[in-house]
C-alpha cells in the first residue's frame, strides 16, 4: 500500500531491475535425445512492471517461470532479484499455477492461510489481509467454502489472493487462467489489474492469450517455438487502469496484430491448411 | 433475482412471475426427492427380494429333491442352528474379532510408518522394496503351520498372520498415496518456504489419507482371512475352529451359522473403517474422489 502511494498513478514503474534473467539455457536430457527448452533467454523485468510471456505451446515458458522462481536450477546461465543470484527456491514471491493447486481439506480462507502459516506471520493480521483479498476478488462470504464447493474461476481467485497474502514483491503466474471460460477469464484479468495497481507487485505473466497479455502488461515478451528464444519485446502503451472498450483501441489492435503476425511468421499459426486444396 | 426481472414478459408482475416460476421449481424439487427416495427404496428392497428368492428356492429345492442336511441344509436349518449355538457363537466370534483387530491394528501401526519410511528414505526403500514386494509371492497361508510350531496355539501366531496378510495393502497404498501427491503442491509448499517437516505433514500425508483409506478397507477384509487361517492351522476357539470342530462332527447347519457369523464380523469391521474414514475426511466430494481412484 505504500508503495503504491509512493509510485505515479498512473502505473509509472521505476527503474530499478528486480528481476534479472541472464542468457538463460535449458536442456532437458531424456531418453529419446536431449531437448532443448530455452536458449540463452535474457529479459529484465523493474519493480512494480507487469510483464507477459507469450509463445506457443512448448516453448519453455513454464521452463522459464521455474528457473526465475529458483524450482529448477539453469543448465547455463543465471537469475538475479534484486541484485542476489538465484539458486535456491526464492521464497520472496507468489506463484499462481494452471491450476488452482488448492488443499481439499482446506476452507478458501485456511488456504489463504496456509501461506502465512507457513511464513509464521502474525496471524491475526494475516488473517485480516486474507479476508480483504478474498473481498477484492469478489469472494467475500465464501472464506469457509471448500474448495470442492467452489467454481473453477474462484478457486483460481482463492489461488491468486494466497500468492498475495504475503505482500511478496513478484508474482508469477503461469497460464493462470488457461483453464476457464471465457466470461470468467475477462474478469479475472479485471481483478487481477485492479489487485496489480493496488499492491504493485512485479508480475510475470505467462499466457497463450494475446488479448490477456496485451490488456495486462507493461510489456509484452513474444517467444519463439522450441527452443525458446526472445524474439520481440513491445511496449504496451494504453493508459491504466485499462477497460475492456480499450481491446477496440488502435494501440491495442497494433500489438494483437503484431503478435499474430510474428506467429504466422513463425509457422506457429498458418491460415492456410498445408494439405487442402480447393 | 426478482429485481433482474424487468425483462420478463409482458403484461405479468415481477410477482406474478416469481410465483410462477417458484410453482415450477417446487415441481422439479418434488420430482427429485420423489426419484430419491425410489431409488433408495429400490437400494434397499431389490437385495432384500433376491435373498428372500433365494432362500425360498434354496429351502423348497433342498427339500423337494431330497438333498441330505449334511450335503446342504434348508436356510431354516441353518437358522435353528444359529438360534441353539448362540452363545458359542458369541464367545468365539468375540475371540475372532480380538484376533482381527489386533493383527489389523498390527499392519496399520507397521505399516504406515514403514510406507512412511520408504518415502522418506529413498535407499532405504531400493533395498527394502524389491524384498517386500517378492515376500508376497510366498503364500502367507502355507507360512501358518510354522507360526504355530514358533508361538503355540495361543493368540500371538492368529494376529501375526492376520497382520502378515493385512498389511501389504497398507504399505503399498501408503506408499503410492505419498508419492502421487500433485507436484505443483510441492512446488508451492518450497516457495512458501515450507519445511520439509511440515510439508509432509500438512501436504503430502493429508492428500495421500484417501489412498491410505482405500488400503485399510482391503486390509481389514484380509485380517479376517488371516485370523480364520490361524485358528485352522492351531487353536482351542474362535470362528474358525467353530468351522473345524462343525466339520469333522459334519455338523454342515453350523458349519453355514459359523460363515454368517464371519460374515456379520467382516462386515461390521469393514463399517468400522469406513467410519473411521469418515471422521478422518469429513468431506464426501473427497471420499469418492478416492473411492474412484482405488478401483482404477
Ligand atoms: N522434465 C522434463 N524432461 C524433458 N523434457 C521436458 C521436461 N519439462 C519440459 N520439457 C520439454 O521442454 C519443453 C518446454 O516445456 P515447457 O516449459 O513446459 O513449455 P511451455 O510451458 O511453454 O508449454 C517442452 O518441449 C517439454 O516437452
Ligand atoms: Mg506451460
Amino acid at each position: 500500500m505504500q508503495m503504491a502511494a509512493a509510485m505515479a498513478p498512473s502505473g509509472q514503474v521505476t527503474d530499478e531491475v528486480l528481476i534479472d534473467i541472464d542468457r538463460v539455457t535449458q536442456v532437458y536430457a531424456s531418453a529419446g535425445g536431449a531437448v532443448r527448452a530455452l536458449d540463452r533467454v535474457s529479459m529484465q523485468a523493474r519493480r512494480g512492471e507487469f510483464i507477459s510471456i507469450v509463445g506457443p505451446s512448448g516453448c519453455g515458458k513454464s521452463t522459464l517461470m521455474m528457473i526465475a522462481a529458483g524450482l529448477l536450477p539453469a543448465s547455463d546461465g543465471t537469475v538475479r532479484v534484486g541484485g542476489r543470484v538465484v539458486d535456491r527456491p526464492q521464497t520472496d514471491l507468489g506463484i499462481v499455477f494452471q491450476s488452482p493447486v488448492l488443499l481439499e481439506w482446506r476452507t478458501a480462507l485456511e488456504n489463504v492461510m496456509l501461506q502465512a502459516e507457513a511464513r509464521r506471520l502474525p496471524a491475526a493480521d494475516a488473517e485480516r489481509r486474507a479476508r480483504s483479498l478474498l473481498a477484492a476478488v469478489g469472494l467475500a462470504g465464501f472464506e469457509h467454502k471448500y474448495p470442492h464447493e467452489l467454481s473453477g474461476g474462484m478457486r483460481q481467485r482463492v489461488s491468486i489472493c494466497r500468492a498475495l497474502v504475503h505482500t511478496p514483491p513478484q508474482l508469477l503466474m503461469d497460464e493462470p487462467f488457461g483453464a476457464l471460460d471465457a466470461l470468467t477469464r475477462d474478469q479475472l484479468v479485471l481483478d487481477l489489474q485492479e489487485l496489480w495497481q493496488s499492491e504493485r507487485m512485479t508480475v510475470l505473466f505467462v499466457t497463450h492469450s494475446i488479448a490477456e497479455a496485451v490488456f495486462l502488461s507493461d510489456r509484452i515478451i513474444v517467444m519463439t517455438p522450441r527452443p525458446g528464444r526472445i524474439a520481440r519485446e513491445i511496449v504496451v502503451d494504453l493508459p491504466r487502469p485499462r477497460t475492456l472498450a480499450m481491446r477496440d483501441s488502435a494501440v491495442f489492435h497494433a500489438v494483437s496484430r503484431e503478435i499474430t503476425d510474428f506467429f504466422l511468421e513463425q509457422g506457429v499459426l498458418r491460415e492456410r491448411a498445408a494439405g487442402l486444396s480447393r | 433475482m426478482s429485481t433482474t426481472n424487468q425483462h420478463a414478459s409482458g403484461e405479468e408482475s415481477p410477482d406474478e412471475h416469481e410465483t410462477a416460476l417458484a410453482a415450477v421449481e417446487a415441481r422439479v424439487q418434488a420430482g427429485l426427492r420423489k426419484r430419491t427416495a425410489r431409488a433408495r427404496r429400490a437400494a434397499l428392497g431389490y437385495p432384500i427380494l433376491v435373498v428372500v428368492v433365494i432362500g425360498l428356492l434354496w429351502e423348497y429345492g433342498t427339500r423337494a429333491a431330497g438333498v441330505p442336511p449334511f450335503i446342504l441344509p434348508p436356510p431354516s436349518l441353518i437358522a435353528q442352528s444359529l438360534a441353539a449355538h448362540w452363545g458359542l457363537l458369541l464367545n468365539n466370534g468375540w475371540a475372532t474379532l480380538v484376533e482381527i483387530l489386533l493383527g489389523f491394528g498390527l499392519s496399520v501401526v507397521v505399516g504406515v510408518p514403514l510406507a512412511m519410511a520408504l518415502f522418506l528414505w529413498p535407499a532405504f526403500s531400493r533395498s527394502v522394496y524389491p524384498l517386500l514386494v517378492s515376500s508376497q509371492a510366498v503364500p502367507k497361508v502355507a507360512v501358518a503351520p510354522l507360526f504355530v510350531v514358533w508361538f503355540g496355539f495361543g493368540l500371538l501366531p492368529k494376529v501375526l498372520i492376520a497382520f502378515l496378510i493385512a498389511f501389504f495393502p497398507i504399505v503399498i497404498n501408503t506408499a503410492v498415496g505419498l508419492e502421487s501427491i500433485e507436484r505443483e503442491k510441492i512446488l508451492l509448499a518450497r516457495s512458501m518456504g515450507l519445511s520439509a517437516l511440515d510439508t509432509f505433514f500438512k501436504i503430502r500425508l493429508p492428500s495421500a489419507l484417501p489412498t491410505v483409506f482405500g488400503g485399510m478397507k482391503i486390509a481389514i477384509t484380509l485380517a479376517v482371512v488371516g485370523a480364520v487361517v490361524g485358528e485352522f492351522v492351531g487353536g482351542e476357539e474362535g470362528l474358525g475352529y467353530v468351522l473345524l470342530t462343525a466339520n469333522g462332527s459334519m455338523d454342515t447347519p453350523l458349519l453355514f451359522a459359523g460363515v454368517i457369523a464371519l460374515t456379520v464380523v467382516g462386515v461390521a469391521l469393514y463399517l468400522l473403517v469406513e467410519l473411521a474414514e469418515r471422521l478422518a475426511i469429513p468431506h464426501a466430494a473427497l471420499r469418492q474422489q478416492a473411492r474412484g481412484g482405488d478401483t482404477a
